[in-house]
């Protein structure tokens, strides 16, 4: 019944519309405006321009300011502060080009606008002007790359030495990281070794991998350079950390690198933004499927001290998942053990013990 | 299609004058395998404005998801079925297959092939003075290909896995695994038949095009004196024949990748607990090749729209287009400089930041010629005595979206500041503007300005005005707020916002963007209205509607086959003699000599007169 309401209103609706306007074609025919070079109309669309662009620029100005800080986004990392620089040198630049340009665009339609008897003046090239709009453009253009690309240079070079290392990969819908662990390197990997609990495919042939850690969050240090890898192993990812002006690609067979250095502490951010439930998130900014949406990483920046603190508690992955100490080959185990950790855990002992007389069971 | 309706009535009664002194043809050969460019014209814009509003639609539905994210879309279950989940929303996959045939259906379908489809198969032979295209059966099997497109990728929709979801890009290895998504399965094999189906539509049309412009010029037609309307698909075309070739082997490798087991574009890949066999492939082979048509794609799109814009803003402005040769200069600039910018959409995509410098600096010269452009668009207006008719506004909203859009190019070509907006909704603002809205612009200006050649009538003008208000306001309230979404950090292709602290706020601004978007769509149905019912009920056209120069105005009111009823007129002068001085009218039509026009010829055409041994006494005598 509603249905049939709102369809025969709308139908109500359509016959007005087209009444009126045969109604005013009619007059239009009536009136002649058909014969007339311009009609009425001519000076209404010259002043509806002027108006759009009025109150275009004002609402432009006005949102731009009062909204500031909702969309400038709280900076927290060295190199973001050289590329927000240039953002907003580029944004003064552009705006005032857009606002004369647009203003002449309109303030001309309005000015020009047909006028029984005028005639429209001949002009059809000028060289000086053509070369100055060409020249000009030229070399503000020529000054932004030149800022841009030392800025650039300097952001996609080589790590320091001394940055502290984290592997991030992700995978159809999460994001899994890992820690080089106390010997400050990390172990290979193999997409090959991947399984349901070895998601990162650690290759444990590798001494390196033994005291590697997976935890739960990003932990970084406070003024201290740090150095994504980042790969992917199903489909591409973009690691995205709009708050340290961080973006790189997580591509599948092609790893890839992008490194920083992070100005605040999350305690920082959240005197600074008032907010107290404030945190850094890792966010997913490449199509990627169905939960891409949904692709979430904690990043939490710690003071230095809190940092190595935090990190020297971390237990390796091999001491959390004991099973995998079969794929560590035999003269590496007691390694393996010792530089997990595990040699203290009664609980790891007592199943790497049964796991020892198994292989050996298999051996014989 | 439903072309065939419309012409059926457009050319009764009015159209014999040819028909017999050729055999008459049957329904068929005319209506719907036509030869004829103007027919070919009609069925490539009235097929383009059907993928319009499919295209259009798509992104209101996920507008809607974006905008009112706890409304109930139940009533949307009729149309979607399944993709309305249990609890009323869109499936989060299916939004992906929104935005993906979104995008799809709007590059290619609607700004390429309903833009240069219509307008240089319509505009090329009546400009330059030729009876029809070089080949009138590769210009009808162009069409057939594009149809034939259409249908597959329409059929992509009704499948049980859905259409494509992968982005319009495409990305493998996501649109290589039918495990990564559904829609990477049938549908993405349905769409790349598709897209082939259409580069080879592309193609047949460039061609075409191409031969034309440098074989069928009627007498007096040299290359500086074209309306820049055809310089722009002449360029175009030539862009479309080299670029749509590597869009066809990026699909090929594809097509190799999914089905026969290479591993082009894969390498090391987990997925659905297994990993795959792929090794020492590369993803980013696949982004250089696509990017080497995509970059210039968006200059095919811009193109043709950029010189119907100079052709009626020269026309309404009653002035030369300002920098004719600028102009043919920045089209120039522009269709080689299109080529060498591609991997601009791949500064962070690992490739090696030596190649970034490179193609941040070239990425930047590009916008030299584009700011000549906008810098001779307004010139061109300075000192007019401008008509507001539709057309018209609409050329000057594209070059109000071309400045906005164009303006924000700057940011992103630049690779350091591209490094926090690449992907996200500052991007979409960007291209929406700049290559959406302003090609779509062109494409309407082109409509209302061409509208009276194509069916004899006459569109109403003040609905028209109506109609370019609303878009206009509407497409800037869309997109300008995006930009600060952006600046905000918000990523593309987002289902929804709710999982991440950093992107809560904003809600408010993106469910005015929707109502926006609502209304912006609901103003095309008034061009729509406009449109079909003026086919057949307008007001008669007058030869020459806007007082125009191109020789199309001086066919008959519906031109019939082969253009001319007698020999083609010749040309003598540039098309763009708008209020020259002297001159007893505003305009002075290419094929009018200059020895009629002895009162306004200037200086050196005088010169140009005695040398080809012609004595005009009058142009003396007013001299002396």
């Amino acid at each position: 019944m509603f249905n049939a309401v709102v369809i025969i209103g709308l139908i109500l609706v359509a016959i007005i519309l087209f009444t009126l306007f045969r109604v005013s074609t009619l007059v239009d025919v009536l009136k002649g405006n058909s014969k007339k070079k311009v009609t009425k109309s001519n000076g209404v669309n010259a002043g509806l321009g002027i108006v759009f662009l009025i109150g275009g620029l004002l609402l432009f100005f006005i949102y731009s300011y009062t909204e500031f800080d909702r969309y400038n986004l709280p900076l927290a990392s060295e190199h973001g502060a050289v590329t927000d620089q240039l953002f907003w040198v580029t944004m003064a630049i552009t705006g005032i080009v857009f606002v004369i340009t647009q203003i002449l665009l309109f303030g001309f339609g309005w000015k020009y606008r047909y006028k029984e008897g005028n005639q429209a003046l001949f002009y059809p090239d000028n060289n000086k002007l053509e070369m100055m709009w060409t020249i000009v453009p030229a070399i503000v253009l020529t000054l932004l790359i030149f800022s841009g690309w030392r800025a650039w240079v300097s952001i996609t070079d080589k790590a320091p030495d001394e940055a502290e290392v984290v592997e991030v990969m992700g995978y159809q819908f999460a994001w899994s990281v890992r820690y080089p662990g106390k010997d400050k390197q990390l172990g290979d990997f193999d997409f090959r070794l991947i399984d349901a609990e070895n998601a990162m495919g650690m290759d444990f042939k590798d001494k390196a991998s033994f005291d590697d850690f997976i935890p739960r969050e990003i932990h970084v240090p406070k003024g201290k350079p740090v150095k994504f890898n980042i790969r992917a192993r199903d489909v591409i990812h973009s690691v995205y950390a709009p708050h340290f002006r961080l973006q790189m690609n997580a591509v599948p067979g092609m790893p890839t690198t992008f490194w920083f250095t992070p100005t605040k502490s999350t305690q920082d951010m959240r005197e600074e933004t008032g907010n107290p439930e404030f945190n850094y998130e890792l966010v997913c900014n490449k199509i990627c499927g169905k939960g891409h949406f949904a692709m979430r990483y904690l990043i939490v920046v710690d003071e230095p001290a809190d940092y190595y603190k935090w990190y020297n508690e971390q237990q390796a992955w091999l001491a959390k998942n004991p099973s995998y100490l079969s794929s560590v080959p035999q003269h590496l185990k007691e390694v393996a053990i010792i530089s997990s950790g595990m040699e203290n855990n009664p609980e790891v002992q007592a199943v790497t013990g049964l796991e020892e007389e198994e292989e050996m069971v298999g051996a014989f | 299609m439903s072309t065939t309706a419309v012409h059926t009535n457009e050319h009764i009664g009015h159209d014999d004058a040819h028909d017999h002194e050729h055999h008459e043809l049957n329904f068929v050969e005319k209506y719907i395998f036509s030869t004829d460019h103007k027919t070919i014209a009609k069925q490539f814009l009235i097929t383009g404005i059907i993928w319009a509003l499919i295209g259009g639609g798509l992104s209101i539905i996920f507008r809607l998801q974006l905008g009112f994210p706890d409304m109930n879309l139940e009533w949307l279950r009729p149309i979607l079925g399944k993709w309305i989940t249990s609890t009323g929303q869109i499936d989060s996959e299916f939004y992906l297959a929104l935005v993906t045939m979104h995008g799809t259906i709007m590059v290619f379908f609607v700004l390429t092939a309903g833009l240069s489809g219509t307008f240089s198969n319509f505009l090329i032979p009546l400009q330059i003075g030729a009876r029809d295209m070089a080949s009138g059966f590769l210009n009808m099997l162009s069409y057939w290909f594009f149809f034939v497109s259409g249908v597959v990728m329409f059929i992509s929709f009704f499948i049980e896995t859905g259409p494509a979801s992968a982005g319009w890009t495409v990305y493998p290895p996501l649109s290589a695994l039918p495990t990564a998504m559904q829609g990477s399965g049938l549908g993405m094999t349905l769409w790349l038949v598709a897209m082939v189906f259409f580069i080879v539509s592309s193609l047949l049309g460039g061609i075409n095009y191409v031969t034309t412009v440098i074989n069928l010029r009627t007498q007096g037609m040299s290359f500086f004196r074209l309306p820049l309307t055809i310089w722009a698909f002449f360029l175009t075309a030539v862009i479309g024949i080299l670029s749509f070739p590597v869009l066809f082997s990026a699909a090929l490798l594809l097509v190799f990748d999914r089905s026969f087991g290479t591993s082009f574009y894969l390498s090391d890949i987990y997925i659905g607990g297994e990993a795959l066999p792929n090794v020492g492939g590369s993803p980013i082979l696949y982004q250089h090749l696509f990017w080497f048509l995509g970059h210039p794609e968006v200059y095919i799109v811009i193109l043709p729209a950029l010189g119907i814009t100079s052709e009626v803003i020269a026309t309404n402005s009653r002035k030369p287009i300002f920098g004719y040769k600028a102009m043919i200069l920045s089209l120039l600039g522009i269709t080689i400089l299109s080529f060498v910018v591609w991997a601009h959409h791949m500064f962070v995509s690992g490739l090696s930041p030596f190649l970034g410098s490179i193609f941040m600096f070239l990425t930047l010269i590009i916008a030299v010629p584009s700011a000549v452009k906008a810098f001779n668009y307004l010139t061109t207006l300075w000192r007019g005595n401008i008509i507001f008719t539709p057309a018209m506004l609409f050329s000057i909203g594209l070059v109000s979206f071309f400045i906005s859009g164009g303006l924000t190019g700057i940011f992103l070509g630049n690779s350091a500041v591209d490094i926090n907006l690449h992907d996200t909704y500052f991007v979409v603002a960007h291209f929406h503007l700049v290559m959406g809205s302003a090609s779509f612009f062109g494409m309407m200006a082109g409509i209302y300005h061409w509208f009276p050649k194509m069916f004899g009538r006459m569109m109403n003008d003040k609905l028209g005005y109506i109609h370019f208000w609303l878009t206009f306001v509407g497409v800037y309230l869309v997109f300008f707020p995006l930009h600060y979404i952006g600046m905000a950090g918000f990523p593309r292709r987002y289902y929804s916002f709710t999982n991440f602290d950093a992107f809560q706020d904003f809600t408010d601004l993106n469910t005015f963007v929707s109502v926006a978007a609502i209304i912006t769509f609901s103003a095309q149905f008034i061009f729509l209205f406009n449109f079909f019912y003026n086919i057949f009920r307008g007001r008669k056209a007058p030869a020459n509607p806007w007082g125009s120069n191109t020789l199309e105005w001086t066919t008959p009111r519906v031109p019939g086959h082969g253009n001319w009823e007698g020999d083609i007129p010749k040309v003598y002068r540039w098309p763009y003699d708008y209020s020259k001085p002297g001159a007893p009218e505003d305009f002075i039509p290419q094929h009018i000599p200059l020895t009629e026009t002895p009162e306004s010829n200037l200086p050196h055409e005088v010169e140009q007169l005695k040398e080809e041994g012609i004595e005009v006494k009058a142009a003396n005598a007013g001299k002396s």
